[in-house]
């Protein structure tokens, strides 16, 4: 069931074009705004309220990078391997990321804290390597950092 | 006539293929071009890159540069080469990308020997494959008893979704997922929703969909017996293709008929055809001796009791309109034509006999699905299309596209560029109004609907009719905001292709007399208005074309005067007659004789059964909704004593001393009688070429060249090799022997070309891609209006009139109304499994209001006394009905053919009070 | 030298709409709206302003196929494309966190240009400061009467609404970013007909960079002849130039177009950092080919650079020194190419993984001599024309000129089944 909230928002953006259906993603994006992700479930109450399918909105929803159709942890981070911050060290930070959280890319830890996925160039390419998480970016990331950024999201 | 350079030769074009792609201006000029995203029936998209041709500026150009051929269009004096090496070589590129991830297995996967992707990849020289990587998988879904999925096949070229959204409008289904992660499904797991869901198996390249119903009793293309057929399970006659082996039918394909089908067809003429493998099928005659149970006598026997029945006694004939129209002549003829009675409810046939009226005095003429698919405005009135006449949505949803299309063009988007086409008309829609008792499923296309009941429905019809031509009858009393809908529709009508559709769905004379009027009253305005009609059975049209009395009479006949004999030609009277009426005769008549391919109420309690052929193992002659006659074929010879009615009645005859002094030696004989004694039939002999016809010598075989195990097919019983079953009737022949090349289109039963496995090889065969067969012959239109197309001026139209009264609910009673159901309402498919497992379950149905008024909820059961029948059903509540509507479900196993609409009677079912029927 | 569109940025918030008007804003607006429509696309015609999103084509021609007659369908659509995705890329980022009412003011003279009736502005998700920054602006600008109905009682109106993606490269791309903004899955349309006869929802539209907006009210405001002073070469203006690799002051920079590679890499990048050799760069992004040393002289606008056999791109270069494996860099870009297909038509879809895989073998120690021939083969014949849209070929320009550079580094990978840039 979509909150009243939800609702409304979708209600919002529906009422901007002519026809339902193009407020698709953006109904999508709500959702995730304010449940972290999009469920099957979600995507059904979507489908719904867009007087759509659920087939019809799953075939957006699959199309988007940032509409997670998979639970994710309380924090997404999503670190650039594009290849700015491949030459800046992505490998290398990828893989003290990865031990230090104890998770691979693509996966949550175990207290659902942090998903960590890679991401296509974040555009800040001059702070390279660089990720996300949640709304910031950090740039200009050594190993060295990582703890004290982490820390910074329960 | 426009010139094409193709590798510096000059190939000389239609001038009207100018503009078209090159893709299928190629192939209908016979080039060999691989492609995969473009289908001629929903045109070019670009995505494959599969056809990539070399295009030159001029003679000068030596360089040129690739194209697509599906995305550029024809020019006079373009200068184009197919076979430029580098073309060739990309196009090896792309078969291979696409081939990268296929799992290669062939041996395995339904779709090989019949593969489109396996004839492209033989086509580009793809012989092996480098990528030395993981291919990539999918999870298969589940969906549904019809059409099985294997994704890893799929070698993502969109047709499957572009067809069931696009075409079919099946929102259900479709592309998810990005980059080579494109995935063509479903959310989740289920059955497929749209009813035309079967296409896929024809419309994937490859074996990604297939047809589940097969894989129960595989066999591959070329081990099939095949033979043109028409399909027996509505009244839209779509053209089929049935395969056979080991002497049971394995599938129906589409048969391309420019004119009707298309290439598609509906999931209940694709799927019903397991009826004939039915376990419970009568092989053998039947007699039931002194109240005894039946049991099997021979044939010669049979045909003997038969004679002695008729030589004694006074025998009625009732026909039917699921039987061919030489089955119904045979019967007439045995009987004599005033003992001949329509084995049809009498209200269907009232309404069939007040279409044919309409369309014999014209001046609107009945339009084939293809004429409907270019119509550009449509007034529908009382149908739910889905359920009665499912093959014409695909042709609606045409037409509503065709204004919208025309505006594009001003844009200068050729018309075959389909996704740019989609883009600059977004959701416009043309003109579309429908009146309908209820909710249907085409109503997204539909710019108003009314809804309710049939007297309204006919009124609105009358009322519109009235408006464009105040010459006919006006309507009393219509509420202001039906006369300014009405108007609204006489408005748009009054277009260059209006379309008017009606048919039986609502049981109503009343609307087809409105719709009459309307296309006349269009007509005398000068707007080229067709009519569509839609009929119950594959045959309504032919035998209503026969004379013959209404069922009711015949039952009329029997309680009153003493008939001792009555034989049912391929009709279950339970459906067509109240029970009261079925009561009556089982009473009444001393000889009940049916003839029946499987046990119904009506040969349970016969004296003799004689078991008839299913379509699939007899030929004869069908008319369709637009009153077209095609011809269907026999696919293979029967088991057992099975044969034609037409020849055990054609027996009898002789048998009992009436008529012939022999039975008539083939269908020939039986086509020149029926030509002779009914005029209107007397172009029925010639729409097929007699069986004496021979090409080269050589009858058509029904078995491919490369048919497999000939000779040993019976070693297990005989090292003989089984000479081919005979036919007298055809110039078909049961043999991988005969004449190889191309037949006539109507002896046409298997598509086939060198390097063309597939249905593509489809191109082969016709005149121009997407046109007409080679030697066309989509059958034969019997009514024409009379005096063609007359003046407008020259037009005296005498206006039908009896515009009926305003619906009234009553207190106490309901209007039953039949619901129609693409799944249950046909009485042969419903002995397919697959079809059965799909079908309604009995209901009952009432709008919300009117179920509050009852104080019932949905799911309780209702009791409903209707005519001479109790019916208690499980309660569904629909919004759309009209209030003091009821809506039951027509035609589902069990139900009595109650004559609906009619006033019936609802109360809360009683505890302990069973489901089902009942007489009252 | 003049700046022209950094001229009012500073750390810290950026002008409001107050502070953006006395530093001379919505000049160029005002002004427009006292020309013909016609005249304001006359005069962008004038310059010649090639557009900044990669493509480089003049907008004046494409602004004159929108139909400007009274019929005309409507409504019609400016649609700004900031979804800069394009890896190597940030220069959008600081025209639309830096100076969003310049945008807007661009924006709207635009629009008034083609009369367009709304303005979306698609931004990518990730640019989460830009967005709000934009919002802002926008309100400000309705409060102000520059959007909404009857703009500075010129009778003109304008909607103007943001649109943030939902993440996808391919989005960048104009026509498949009509689907985006529509809501649907982006993929990319065939042409003609053309966007500015039938874009959004089927109507006119005309789809535009950030950047190339943000010079059009300048035209406007201060001339042709001004605007084509402020560049080194034919191409008008001024540019975003960025860098980033290992330099010593990666950053993005306004400077005259045509500005030449070497004074980019070491005036303003500050040179390599020391114990990093220069080898090459991609100077607009990562769908532009490698340029080496000899080619550092050239000046940075689109001729010369075609000329060299590249492509100005973004004018966002990326440099690799040499000690980074140039298959591991080429292994990031196939990957992301890859990754990014909209899966529609088959050599990207196919071809893209295949050279990721190929590359990835031969990155991981196994690749064979075929996988060389893979890589050779999919960069031949993934070209523009062969494909649907430009996003594979595209992938095809950094790989092929690698391969032309640097194929030895590629064979030696092979050769000792290693990695030689790995220990
Ligand atoms: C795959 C792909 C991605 C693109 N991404 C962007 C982008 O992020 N931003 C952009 O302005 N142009 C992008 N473009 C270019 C646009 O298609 C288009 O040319 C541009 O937005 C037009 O604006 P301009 O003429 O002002 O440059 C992309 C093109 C392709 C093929
Ligand atoms: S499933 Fe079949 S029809 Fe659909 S994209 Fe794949 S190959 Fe094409
Ligand atoms: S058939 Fe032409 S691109 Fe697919």
């Amino acid at each position: 069931m979509l909150s009243e909230e939800e609702r409304k928002e979708i209600e919002a953006e529906c009422a901007l074009y002519e026809h339902r259906r193009p407020a698709t993603s953006e109904a999508l994006k709500i959702v995730q705004r304010h449940r972290g992700w999009v469920s099957d479930e979600a995507v059904k109450d979507v489908a719904e309220i867009l007087g759509a399918s659920a087939d019809e909105v799953e075939s957006v929803a699959t199309f988007y990078t940032l509409i997670f159709r998979q639970k994710v942890g309380r924090h997404v981070i999503l670190i650039c391997d594009s290849v700015s911050c491949y030459i800046m060290g992505y490998e290398t930070l990828k893989e003290h990321l990865g031990r230090v959280l104890g998770i691979e890319l693509g996966q949550t830890t175990s207290d659902g804290r942090f998903t960590l996925l890679p991401n296509a160039c974040l555009g800040v390419c001059e702070q390279a390597p660089a990720m996300m998480i949640d709304e910031d970016v950090h740039g200009h990331l050594t190993p060295e950092k990582i703890p004290d950024i982490l820390s910074r999201y329960a | 006539m426009a010139v094409l350079y193709v590798d510096n030769q000059p190939h000389e074009i239609r001038p009207h293929e100018v503009g078209k792609n090159l893709l299928k201006v190629c192939l209908g000029l016979g080039f060999n071009i691989p492609y995969f995203c473009w289908h001629p029936a929903f045109q070019s998209v670009g995505a494959c890159r599969q056809c990539a041709i070399k295009l030159f500026k001029d003679e000068h150009d030596t360089k040129g540069k690739i194209v697509m051929s599906c995305m550029v269009s024809a020019k006079d004096g373009m200068r184009i080469s197919i076979d430029d090496p580098e073309a060739i070589e990309f196009r090896a590129r792309v078969i291979e990308w696409l081939m990268l991830n296929h799992p290669h297995d062939c041996p395995v996967c339904d779709e090989g020997g019949e593969c489109h992707l396996q004839d492209m990849t033989v086509m580009t020289g793809h012989t092996y494959r480098r990528n030395r990587f993981a291919k990539r998988s999918f999870r298969n879904q589940d969906m549904g008893p019809l059409v099985a999925h294997e994704m890893n096949r799929c070698i993502q070229c969109y047709r499957c979704a572009r067809f069931y959204r696009h075409s079919a409008g099946g929102r259900d289904f479709g592309v998810m997922g990005w980059h080579d992660r494109v995935f063509f499904g479903r959310f989740e797991d289920g059955v497929l929703q749209s009813e035309f869901a079967g296409n896929l198996v024809e419309v994937c390249p490859t074996g990604v969909f297939t047809d589940k119903t097969q894989a129960r009793h595989f066999t591959r293309k070329w081990d099939l017996q095949t033979a043109p057929s028409v399909c027996v399970h509505c009244g839209l006659g779509c053209n089929t293709i049935p395969g056979e082996r080991y002497g049971s039918l394995r599938r129906i394909r589409n048969r391309y008929n420019h004119r009707v089908n298309g290439y598609f067809l509906c999931d209940r003429g694709r799927y019903g055809y397991e009826f004939v493998n039915s376990p419970h099928r009568i092989r053998q005659p039947l007699l039931r001796e002194n109240q005894a149970a039946l049991r099997p006598i021979s044939a010669q026997a049979a045909i003997t009791h038969l004679g002695n029945l008729l030589h004694s006694g006074r025998a009625i004939g009732i026909g039917s309109p699921r039987a061919s129209l030489e089955t119904n002549y045979a019967l007439a003829k045995l009987v004599g034509a005033e003992n001949f009675y329509h084995g049809m409810p009498t209200k269907h046939l009232r309404i069939v006999r007040a279409m044919l009226d309409v369309l014999k005095r014209g001046p609107a003429p009945s339009a084939s699905l293809h004429d409907m698919e270019k119509c550009n405005t449509i007034f529908m009135m009382g149908e739910d299309i889905h359920n009665v006449g499912p093959l014409m949505v695909l042709s609606l949803r045409q037409a509503v596209l065709q204004k919208p299309i025309a505006e594009a063009a001003k844009l200068h988007i050729s018309d075959f560029e389909d996704a740019v086409i989609r883009e600059a008309i977004q959701q416009e829609k043309g003109p579309f109004f429908t009146g309908v008792p209820g909710f249907t499923k085409l109503d997204d296309q539909v710019t108003q609907a009314y809804r309710g009941a049939p007297h309204d429905i006919a009124r609105l019809g009358f009322a519109v009719a009235h408006m464009i031509d105040p010459a006919a009858p006006a309507v009393e009393d219509l509420p202001v905001e039906r006369v300014q809908f009405a108007q609204r529709i006489a408005k748009a009508l009054q277009d260059k292709k209006p379309l008017i559709v009606a048919g039986y769905n609502c049981g109503s004379e009343s609307i087809v007399r409105a719709s009459a009027n309307v296309a006349w009253a269009l007509r005398k305005k000068g707007f080229a208005a067709h009519l569509a009609y839609t009929v119950p059975e594959c045959n309504s049209m032919g035998t209503a074309l026969m004379d013959g009395g209404e069922i009711d009479d015949a039952v009329q006949a029997i309680a009153s005067n003493g008939i001792d004999t009555l034989i049912v030609a391929e009709s279950n009277l339970y459906r067509q007659l109240s029970l009261s009426g079925f009561d009556t005769i089982l009473r009444r008549i001393k000889h009940l004789v049916v003839l029946d391919c499987l046990p119904n109420e009506t040969t349970a309690w016969a004296e003799l059964v004689l078991p008839a052929a299913t379509f699939a193992e007899g030929s004869g002659t069908l008319v369709n909704n637009e009153c077209r006659a095609q011809r269907f074929y026999q696919v293979f010879s029967p088991a057992g004593d099975v044969r034609e009615s037409w020849k055990w009645l054609s027996a009898a005859m002789v048998a009992s001393g009436r008529a012939q002094s022999e039975p008539w030696p083939d269908l020939d004989a039986v086509l020149a009688a029926l030509a002779r004694d009914i005029p209107v039939f007397a172009k029925v002999p010639g729409i097929t070429p007699p069986s004496s016809f021979r090409l080269m010598g050589m009858p058509v075989p029904r078995e491919s060249h490369r048919f497999s195990g000939r000779t040993a097919i019976d070693a297990d019983q005989t090292i003989h090799e089984r000479p081919p079953e005979p036919d007298a009737d055809t110039p078909l022949r049961h043999s991988m022997e005969g004449y190889p090349l191309q037949p006539p289109a109507s002896l046409l039963g298997r598509y086939w070309a060198p390097g063309w496995n597939s249905d593509h090889a489809l191109n082969k065969f016709q005149q121009e891609i997407d046109g007409p067969l080679r030697e066309d012959a989509p059958g034969v239109r019997l009514v024409e209006p009379s005096g063609g197309q007359p003046s407008a001026e020259a037009l005296n139209i005498e206006y039908l009139g009896l515009v009926p009264p305003a619906f009234q609910r009553r207190a106490e009673e309901w209007l039953v109304i039949p619901a129609y159901h693409i799944f249950g309402s046909d009485e042969l498919s419903m002995h397919s499994p697959g079809i059965a497992e799909l079908a309604a379950k009995p209901y009952l149905q009432l709008n919300q209001a009117d179920a509050d008024s009852l104080g019932a909820t949905p799911g309780q059961l209702m009791t409903m006394t209707v005519e001479s029948a109790v019916c208690t059903f499980p309660l569904k509540v629909g919004p759309g009905l009209p209030d003091g509507v009821v809506a039951i479900p027509f035609g589902l196993p069990g139900l009595p053919g109650v004559a609906l609409p009619a006033w019936g009677k609802i109360r809360p079912a009683q505890p302990g009070e069973p489901t089902g029927v009942r007489q009252a | 030298m003049e700046k022209v569109l950094t001229k009012n940025m500073r750390p810290g918030e950026p002008m409001e709409i107050d502070e953006y008007e006395r530093a001379g804003g919505y000049q160029g607006l005002k002004r427009a709206l006292k020309m013909a429509p016609l005249e304001v696309q006359e005069l962008v015609g004038r310059v010649n302003l090639r557009g900044r999103g990669g493509a480089g084509f003049p907008a004046g021609k494409k602004w004159a196929l929108v139909p400007m007659e009274q019929a005309a369908r409507r409504p019609k659509y400016l649609c700004i494309n900031a979804d800069e995705m394009e890896p190597g890329t940030m220069k959008d980022r600081l025209l639309m966190e830096g100076d969003p009412h310049q945008l807007i003011e661009g924006a709207i003279t635009s629009a008034y240009a083609i009369q367009a009736d709304c303005c979306y502005i698609f931004l990518r998700w990730a640019y989460k400061l830009s967005a709000r920054r934009l919002a802002k602006a926008i309100d400000e600008a309705y409060a102000h009467r520059y959007l909404g109905k009857n703009i500075q009682n010129s009778g003109y109106s304008l909607e103007m609404r943001l649109h943030t993606s939902a993440g996808r490269y391919m989005c960048g791309e104009a026509s498949a970013m009509l689907d985006a903004v529509q809501g649907k899955r982006a993929t990319p349309r065939s042409r003609p007909p053309h966007a500015e006869v039938c874009g959004l929802w089927g109507k006119p539209t005309v789809v535009q960079n950030v950047e190339t907006i943000c010079c059009v009210h300048h035209i406007v405001r201060n001339g042709p002849e001004w605007f084509m002073k402020l560049s080194k070469t034919e191409e008008g203006g001024t540019k975003i130039y960025g860098c980033s690799g290992r330099v010593n002051n990666p950053g993005v920079w306004e400077l005259p177009m045509g500005t030449p590679v070497r004074d980019i890499l070491f005036e303003h990048a500050g040179g390599m950092q020391s114990g990093y050799q220069f080898k090459g760069l991609l100077p607009g992004g990562a769908s532009s080919n490698f340029i080496r040393q000899e080619h550092l002289d050239t000046p940075m606008d689109f001729s010369h650079m075609e000329a060299v056999g590249s492509r100005l791109g973004t004018g966002t270069m990326v440099v690799m020194d040499d000690r980074i494996c140039p298959v591991g860099v080429q292994l990031s870009l196939q990957e992301f190419f890859a990754r990014e297909s909209c899966g529609w038509c088959t050599p990207c879809r196919e071809g893209l993984p295949w050279i990721a895989r190929a590359l990835r073998a031969i990155e991981e120690g196994t690749g064979q001599a075929q996988d060389m021939d893979v890589l050779d083969l999919n960069a031949k014949h993934i070209r523009l024309g062969n494909t649907f849209c430009a996003l594979a070929p595209g992938a095809m320009f950094p790989l092929e000129s690698a391969l032309r550079f640097w194929r030895e580094d590629f064979l030696e990978h092979v050769r000792q089944k290693r990695c030689p840039w790995k220990e």
